[in-house]
C-alpha cells in the first residue's frame, strides 16, 4: 500500500467518524423552523403602527422564542437540544419549495407564520411522515375544513372558534338581538359568514344585516355614515365584521342609540391578551415583553403554545423518533398547558388546537369561553369551533 | 381585606402582640400558642389572623405586596411570609422583624428543620436560592426550570426537592455540592410538594394532569400516580396544587382546585377515601395540630373553608380578603 493510499484511507475513516458524531448530535437535537414571507401585508409597518384590534403586531418569531427559551431545560434533562431557524420566503412561490427544503435536510416541525394561500402552498409541499406543519397567524376556516391536511396543525383559533365565542357570550348576557355590519372585503365576508353561523347555533337573531364601505361619497352615505348605519332598528348590541380594522375602530361611542359594539372593535374575541391574570398570565406576559419590548397578542401566543406542544410531545417521548412523536400531537394526546386554565390538545377530526378564547376589550379581560353553561358531551372546548361531527375536514388523523 | 378590624378587635390585637413578645423573650418551652390561623391575601397585600377556637377575625395587617406562601418557623416562634412582588420573605410574628431580599418574584420557600436555612423558588428567573436565615445572606442559588415552584427540604437538610411548572420537572438539589443531580418528569404543571413516610416518598401534586405523582426518594423514580375523579368533574376541572398530611402521616389532603373540592387520601393504600366540598379554586392547605380542622383557601371564592375532617364535611366559611392564597396555624 502506498503511503498516499494510506493517507486517502485513515482521511476516509476520520470522516466517517466525523460523521457519525454529527448523526449523534443531530439524533439529540430538535429542530423547528418559522417560515414567514417577505412582503406580508398583515405586517407592513405603516398597518402594524396602526395597532388594529385583532391584528398581528410583530412576527410569530418572538413567540416562538419564548417558548423554546422555557423548554430549554425539559429538553435538556431529556438528553435533547432545541434549534430555532428564522426563514423567510421572498414570495408566495417559494414557500412550498421551502418548506419541502426544510423537511428534507431534518426539520421536522415547521411553524407557518403565513396568510391563508401561502399555508396551502406549504401544506401541498409536504407528505405524511415528511414533517408537522403548524399555522400559527391564518383563522381561515377552510384550512382547518376542505383544506385540511394530516400534515398541518393550527394553533390560532379560527374564525369560527372565535366567532362561537362571541356569541356564547352574547347569549350569557341575554344581548339576542344584534344588529350586523359587515364590509365589501371576501376578509369581510368570511368573518361576517362565521358570526352569521354562531348566532344561529347560539340563539341570537340579527335586527337588521348591513354592508358598511369606506367612503365620504354622499351618494353613498347610507353605506358610510353611523348614524345612518345603526338606526331605524331597535338592537341590544352591534356586531362589527371587519377584516381590516379601519372602519371597525370608528364604531364604539358613535352608535345611534347607545349600544356595545362587539366583533372587529369593542369587545373582542381572542386567543390571548395583555391583562390575563390567571394561570401564569403575568408571568408569561412578563416574559413575552422582556423578550420582544411589545405586549404579547393572540397571534404571538399562537406560536408560543405551538413550540410548546412540540417540545412537550419530545420530552414526553425523546428516544420515539419523529413519527411517534407526531402521532402523539395530531391524536391529541399530548397535553400542553396554554396558561389558560384548562389543559390543551389538538383535536382529532381537524387538528385544531382545543382552547378557551379570551372575550377581551383593548383594557382588559371580560370573560372567557366556553362560558358558564355552555355544555358538551365530551369536553366543554369543543363547543367552539367544528365539533367532529360537523367538521368539512375528511382526513381526520388515526 | 377590605375593612379594618372593629375598636374592640383591635384591642385584642395590641394585646396579643404584646403577649408574642414577652413570650418570645421567655425560654423556648415557655411560649404558649396563640392559636391564630394565618391566611395571605394576594390583592390585599394583607395578612388575616383569626382565632381558630372562636373563628373571629383577630386582625388584618398590611405586611407586603402580594403575600403568598406562610410558613411557621420550628419553634413556631416567627411566622415566614413571601412577599412576591416586594422580592423578600418577611419574618413576622405580627410586627415585621425582618426581611430577607431574595431575588425576583419568591413564590414558595421551605424551612429547614433547624430553622438555619430559607430555600425559596424564585419564579421570575428559574432559581432555587438558599439563606441563612440568621444572617438574611444568600448561601448559594441554582438555575433550574422556568417558574419553579414548590419547595421541600428532606428532613436531613441534605436534600431540596423543587418543582418546574413549565418544565414538567421535580428537580433534586444536593444542598453539600450546591447541584441538580437528578430531573424527575411527572404530569403536568407540577405544583406543591409532600414528604411522607419518613421521607421515603414525595407526594407532587400536578394541576394540569388532575393527579399526584408519588416518587420514592431512594429511586427517585415515580413510583405510583394517585388520580382525582371527584362526582360531576371531568378531568380538566380538576386540578390539583395544596397538600397537607396529618401528624402521623397516615392521611394527606389535596386541595383540587377549580374542582371544589378537597381529597382525603390514605397514605398507606394510595386510596382516596373521600372527597370534601369547599368554596371556589381551592389552593392553600393547612391541618390543625389535632389533626380535627383543615382549613382551605379558596382563591376564587375569597374565603377558606374549615374541614371537619372526622365528619368530612365543611363546617365553617372564613371571609378572608382578596385571594386567599396560605394558611398557617400557630395551636
Amino acid at each position: 500500500m502506498t503511503e498516499r493510499l494510506r493517507c486517502c484511507l485513515s482521511l476516509v475513516a476520520a470522516l466517517g467518524l466525523l460523521a457519525r458524531v454529527a448523526d449523534a448530535a443531530a439524533a439529540a437535537e430538535v429542530r423547528i423552523a418559522v417560515v414567514s414571507l417577505a412582503g406580508d401585508l398583515r405586517h407592513e409597518a405603516r398597518r402594524l403602527a396602526q395597532r388594529y384590534p385583532g391584528q398581528p403586531q410583530g412576527r410569530a418569531l418572538d413567540g416562538a422564542q419564548v417558548a423554546a427559551a422555557e423548554a430549554r431545560f425539559a429538553l435538556e434533562a431529556a438528553g435533547q437540544s432545541l434549534r430555532l431557524d428564522a426563514q423567510e420566503a421572498r414570495n408566495e412561490a417559494e414557500v412550498g419549495p421551502m418548506v419541502a427544503a426544510l423537511a428534507r435536510q431534518g426539520t421536522r416541525f415547521i411553524l407557518l407564520d403565513l396568510p391563508a394561500a401561502a399555508v396551502r402552498q406549504a401544506t401541498a409541499a409536504v407528505k405524511p411522515g415528511e414533517a408537522l406543519l403548524f399555522n400559527v397567524s391564518a383563522d381561515d376556516d377552510g384550512l382547518r375544513g376542505a383544506a385540511c391536511s394530516p400534515v398541518l396543525l393550527h394553533t390560532l383559533p379560527s374564525l369560527r372558534m372565535r366567532a362561537d365565542a362571541l356569541m356564547q357570550y352574547l347569549a350569557l348576557r341575554k344581548w339576542r338581538r344584534a344588529l350586523l355590519l359587515s364590509g365589501p372585503s371576501t376578509g369581510d365576508a368570511a368573518q361576517r359568514d362565521a358570526l352569521v353561523q354562531s348566532a344561529r347555533r347560539f340563539g341570537i337573531a340579527w335586527s337588521a344585516q348591513r354592508t358598511f364601505r369606506l367612503s365620504n361619497d354622499p351618494r353613498e352615505r347610507d353605506q358610510s355614515n353611523l348614524n345612518l348605519l345603526t338606526s331605524g332598528t331597535d338592537h341590544d348590541v352591534v356586531v362589527v365584521a371587519d377584516a381590516d380594522g379601519e372602519f371597525a375602530r370608528g364604531v364604539p361611542y358613535a352608535t345611534q342609540l347607545p349600544r356595545p359594539v362587539v366583533g372587529a372593535s369593542g369587545l373582542g374575541a381572542q386567543a390571548w391578551h395583555w391583562a390575563w391574570e390567571r394561570n401564569g398570565g403575568p408571568q408569561l406576559n412578563r416574559r413575552f415583553t422582556r423578550a420582544a419590548g411589545r405586549p404579547m397578542t393572540g397571534y404571538d401566543w399562537a406560536a408560543w403554545v405551538a413550540v410548546k406542544a412540540i417540545a412537550e410531545s419530545v420530552a414526553r417521548q425523546p428516544k420515539a423518533g419523529f413519527a411517534a412523536q407526531a402521532q402523539a400531537l395530531v391524536t391529541g394526546k399530548v397535553v400542553v398547558d396554554g396558561f389558560k386554565g384548562p389543559p390543551l390538545s389538538f383535536r382529532r377530526w381537524d387538528r385544531q388546537l382545543r382552547q378557551p378564547v379570551m372575550l377581551a376589550h383593548p383594557d382588559g379581560v371580560v370573560a372567557v369561553a366556553p362560558v358558564e353553561g355552555v355544555l358538551h358531551p365530551k369536553n366543554n372546548l369543543d363547543t367552539l369551533g367544528a365539533d367532529e361531527a360537523d367538521t368539512p375536514c375528511r382526513a381526520p388523523s388515526s | 381585606m377590605n375593612e379594618m378590624p372593629s375598636p374592640k378587635w383591635f384591642a385584642v390585637t395590641l394585646l396579643l402582640v404584646t403577649a408574642l413578645l414577652v413570650g418570645a423573650g421567655l425560654a423556648e418551652a415557655a411560649r404558649v400558642a396563640s392559636g391564630q390561623v394565618f391566611v395571605s391575601s394576594e390583592k390585599d397585600d394583607a395578612i388575616a389572623a383569626f382565632d381558630a377556637r372562636s373563628r373571629q377575625l383577630l386582625a388584618v395587617w398590611r405586611q407586603c405586596k402580594r403575600p403568598r406562601h406562610l410558613q411557621l418557623s420550628p419553634d413556631r416562634a416567627r411566622l415566614y411570609v413571601a412577599c412576591s412582588d416586594d422580592h423578600r420573605v418577611d419574618v413576622a410574628s405580627r410586627k415585621t422583624l425582618a426581611s430577607l431580599p431574595v431575588g425576583d418574584d419568591p413564590e414558595l420557600f421551605d424551612l429547614s428543620r433547624d430553622g438555619r436555612m430559607l430555600y425559596v423558588s424564585n419564579e421570575e428567573d428559574g432559581l432555587l436560592s438558599a439563606y441563612d436565615t440568621a444572617s438574611g445572606k444568600r448561601v448559594f442559588a441554582v438555575k433550574v426550570g422556568e417558574e419553579p415552584e414548590g419547595v421541600k427540604v428532606s428532613a436531613d437538610g441534605r436534600r431540596v426537592y423543587v418543582t418546574s411548572e413549565v418544565a414538567n420537572l421535580v428537580h433534586v438539589i444536593d444542598v453539600a455540592t450546591r447541584k441538580v443531580v437528578g430531573n424527575i418528569q411527572v404530569g403536568n404543571r407540577p405544583r406543591r410538594l409532600l414528604l411522607l413516610r419518613d421521607g421515603k416518598e414525595l407526594w407532587v401534586s400536578n394541576e394540569l394532569s388532575a393527579s399526584v405523582s408519588v416518587i420514592h426518594t431512594d429511586t427517585l423514580e415515580v413510583a405510583h400516580t394517585i388520580h382525582f375523579a371527584p362526582r360531576g368533574f371531568r378531568a380538566g376541572d380538576v386540578t390539583p396544587v395544596g397538600m397537607a398530611a396529618s401528624s402521623d402521616g397516615t392521611r394527606a389532603y389535596v386541595g383540587l382546585g377549580r374542582a371544589n373540592h378537597v381529597a382525603a387520601v390514605d397514605v398507606a393504600s394510595r386510596r382516596v377515601l373521600d372527597y370534601v366540598l369547599v368554596g371556589r379554586r381551592a389552593w392553600g392547605l393547612a391541618l390543625s395540630r389535632d389533626n380535627a380542622r383543615l382549613y382551605v383557601a379558596n382563591g376564587l371564592s375569597d374565603d377558606v373553608s374549615v374541614v371537619d375532617t372526622a365528619s368530612s364535611k365543611a363546617t365553617a366559611t372564613l371571609k378572608a380578603g382578596r385571594v386567599p392564597h396560605s394558611v398557617a396555624i400557630d395551636d
